[in-house]
């Protein structure tokens, strides 16, 4: 594949989108999905056929379009007509329609903040193009930054483009991409590996899911590009089973991509070869940590090793491997094709770029955004969620999932990035955020979250597998009212323990939650405390 | 000043100079040089996966805890083994291991000669702050000489490891989560009907409590012997 003959298909499936005088777009990513969205797109398929307009309208199906809350979302093109809530009932009105005055009680308002505010780049052909159809992600623009940098560039050239961009994971940790490129670049051996981490497991958290279902060309086009840069010549995705749609959409593009020459020997003409491979896993939280992924990859039990080495000079069978998440993957391209430059405009200082979250809880507006880094957790709550519903108050929102913590109302001022959210004593996580109003107790919360983290501990340390469990027995005497002053010594103490004693980042981070509400709801732990000895003790 | 890449470390460790040589971990130097740190998923012989948690030390400065049986000494290291944060760290977790399971000292085959029981003694752990779990496991007795009981089982791996890396039969293994884990022989079948033990022992000998022990011995005969290890490791790696 030469650029020329990239250039043709993605003209001649241009022309052939713009033949016709209407695009219908059908999500079709799992949630609106799960509101029958695949009986509406049949529906206007039929509907088109039988009314005879197969040559002016193209009815197809999209990624998710980010209003989940208003799903099944059908988008009209080029009109810029948002549908909410639709049923096949609602097709022959909106085909009747067509071109005149739009449905106004299904019609979503594209001019409110939760579309005008937010700013895409991993999203960007989400809702746009069809998933299953490589042809469509190339009229996009797909694959020419990967041409571009076979032929053009050096691999340490798309490093340097890659860490002039700034990009940081956007796993979690936000660890500096570039750097670990290079690093595995660097790194000894014939043999490297390449892995994408589409493990996601926090509750409430559905980013990565809904990229692989909605683009999942791009995030093989930025594993072929880092596979290039570090000398790679194997990748795995790394997903777990719960997500079957996400792995089809994914291996369908796997055998698109291998078709069309962009995996495989010599790919585009080039002395360069990767191969992709699927790997499911169980559903294991765990496995989203590296170490636990690369071990439950070679086929063993998913438990976290000790670090150092590190996957980049030891990771998958012993051998130099870069581990990135999906969404650092779906952002390489643009940069590749934008330059580093172009996407260090925006975000903050340390922060650059956008920022993908599942806006779910109490909040109008739940479902999938983008926004520029530096945001205030303000913006997102409020203009682009909408606030919180039903007339109730905010409480907090709770970023990072089960290993992040709690933001009060007074802290929401705070700009979205790695830094600010660590110094709160939460984190920017893979990104969950979910806003809670002020009919939940925050004992509660807690305990939810870990709950989650000691059902979902490996069992491999001490402090991981039994603190938990003992941290949630606490906090289950709070909400009974049976705390006393000295359980919530121990609480604390034993929350420090586990923070600083266990093995992996997982287990780390697992006090968080409590102790982020202990820090901004303290008062309803001490609300909670029994305040007089009970008669027999006396 | 050492310059970089001498094979010779020197850091300090509670204020006094060490050295060690690039294979060495915190926890060598520690032993040979007298200073106490304990340990109960660690034995000499074995790969070392720093997973009890009890050998933890302090880096001065970064206040970071590391596992001083999986971490080599960097050049200029100032480490800390023992002050009141650590003592009281590793008691902790000593007591949310009493907490886990049956440990009661009196009825077990390896009162007096447990692991878990001296930790404790020599850490001054004279009560449990925490509920006690015990969560019911079964006792599998299937094996002609050797049972095992889980509730016994503290999960240090030792079994898994020296059954894999000595024995080379990587009978053992684990499964479930959290509190639910437990070592399984083969696909979770009984001791007795496992086509890929050898009955060597090897397992029962490392095991650091009452967990694995044979068949038919008391209290007192059911002392566990490990010197065979360290020989057996280093002739697996070819010395003599």
């Amino acid at each position: 594949m030469t650029n020329e003959e990239l250039l043709a298909i993605s003209e001649k499936e241009q022309e052939l989108q713009q033949q016709v005088r209407y695009r219908i777009m059908v999500c079709s990513s799992t949630g609106c999905l799960s509101s029958r969205s695949d009986e509406i797109l049949a529906a206007l398929e039929a509907e088109v056929k039988q009314r005879g307009l197969e040559n002016e309208v193209l009815v197809k199906k999209v990624g998710c379009l980010g209003l989940c809350a208003a799903g099944p979302i059908v988008s009209i093109q080029p009109d810029g007509i948002l549908y909410k809530e639709m049923t096949p009932e609602d097709v022959p009105a909106i085909l009747d329609r067509l071109g005149g005055e739009p449905l106004e009680e299904k019609r979503i308002d594209t001019h409110q903040p939760f579309f005008t505010r937010q700013k895409k780049n991993a999203l960007e052909n989400a809702g746009v193009v069809d998933p299953e159809r490589i042809e469509d992600y190339i009229a996009t623009g797909g694959y020419a930054a990967l041409i571009k940098v076979l032929t053009e560039f050096s691999p340490s050239e798309v490093i340097q483009e890659v860490q002039k961009s700034g990009l940081r994971g956007r796993g979690g940790a936000g660890y500096p991409t570039g750097l670990k490129w290079s690093t595995v670049a660097k790194a000894e051996g014939e043999q490297k590996f390449v892995v994408c981490n589409a493990d996601e497991g926090d509750p409430g958290a559905f980013m990565d899911r809904s990229i692989l279902e909605s683009d999942p060309h791009r995030v093989l086009e930025g594993m072929i590009i880092a596979a290039y840069a570090v000398g790679a010549n194997q990748g795995y995705v790394y997903v777990r089973a719960e997500y079957p749609l996400a792995v089809k959409r994914f291996r369908t593009a796997i055998r698109q991509a291998e078709k069309m020459g962009f995996l495989g020997q010599n790919i585009c003409g080039t002395p360069f070869s990767f191969k992709v491979d699927v790997r499911l896993g169980a559903g294991a939280f765990v496995c989203g940590e590296e170490t636990a992924l690369l071990q439950s990859v070679e086929g063993n039990r998913g438990m976290p090793r000790l670090r150092p080495p590190y996957p980049a000079q030891s990771g998958l069978f012993g051998k130099p491997t870069l581990v990135n998440n999906v969404e650092t993957y779906a952002n390489i391209p643009a940069i590749l094709r934008n330059g580093g430059e172009w996407f260090a405009q925006t975000g903050t200082e340390k922060s650059k770029g956008t920022k993908v979250f599942a806006l779910t809880g109490k909040v109008k507006n739940t479902g999938l955004i983008e926004v520029p880094m530096g945001i205030t957790l303000r913006e997102i709550v409020y203009d682009i969620g909408g606030g919180v519903p039903d007339g109730r108050k905010f409480k907090a929102v709770q970023t990072g999932g089960p290993s992040g913590g709690c933001i009060p109302e007074e802290l929401l001022d705070t700009p979205v990035d790695y830094e600010s959210l660590k110094a709160l004593g939460s984190m920017m996580g893979s990104g969950g955020m979910i806003v809670i109003d002020d009919r939940s107790d925050m004992i509660d919360v807690a305990r939810y979250f870990m709950e989650f983290s000691m059902e979902e501990s490996c069992g491999k340390c001490v402090p991981c597998r039994v603190g938990t469990v003992q941290l949630y027995n606490l906090l289950g005497k709070f909400q009974r009212r049976e705390a006393t002053e000295e359980d919530l010594k121990t609480l604390e103490e034993l929350c420090d323990l586990v923070r600083s004693a266990s093995l992996c980042g997982l287990g780390q981070a697992a006090p968080n939650p409590i102790l982020s509400t202990l820090k901004y709801f303290r008062e309803e732990y001490l609300a909670k405390i029994r305040k007089s000895t009970p008669v027999e003790e006396a | 000043m050492m310059t970089p890449g001498t094979a010779v470390k020197t850091f300090t460790m509670d204020g006094k100079p060490f050295s060690a040589t690039e294979e060495e971990t915190i926890l060598d130097v520690a032993r040979e040089n007298g200073i106490d740190i304990p340990t109960l998923c660690h034995l000499e012989g074995i790969l070392p996966t720093g997973q009890c948690r009890l050998c933890m030390v302090e880096i001065q400065g970064s206040g970071r805890l590391v596992p001083a049986c999986a971490t080599k000494p960097e050049e200029g290291m100032d480490i800390i083994t023992d002050n009141p944060r650590l003592r009281n760290y590793r008691k902790m977790i000593v007591e949310l291991l009493f907490s886990e399971r049956n440990h009661i000292c009196a009825v077990c085959v390896s009162n007096g000669h447990c692991e878990l029981q001296s930790v404790a003694q020599r850490l001054g752990v004279n009560h449990v702050r925490f509920a006690y779990l015990h969560p019911r496991f079964m006792l599998d007795g299937s094996h002609p000489k050797y049972e095992v009981d889980h509730n016994r089982c503290i999960l240090c791996g030792r079994c898994v490891r020296v059954c894999e890396e000595i024995e080379g039969a990587h009978t053992r293994d684990l499964r479930n989560r959290g509190i639910r884990t437990m070592v399984i022989t083969d696909f979770d079948t009984p001791w007795g009907e496992s086509p890929t033990c050898t009955g060597c022992g090897k397992c029962v000998h490392v095991c650091p409590t009452g967990a694995l022990a044979e068949k038919g011995k008391s209290v007192a005969e059911m002392a566990k012997r490990r010197h065979f290890l360290p020989y057996l490791a280093m002739r697996r790696r070819g010395g003599k």
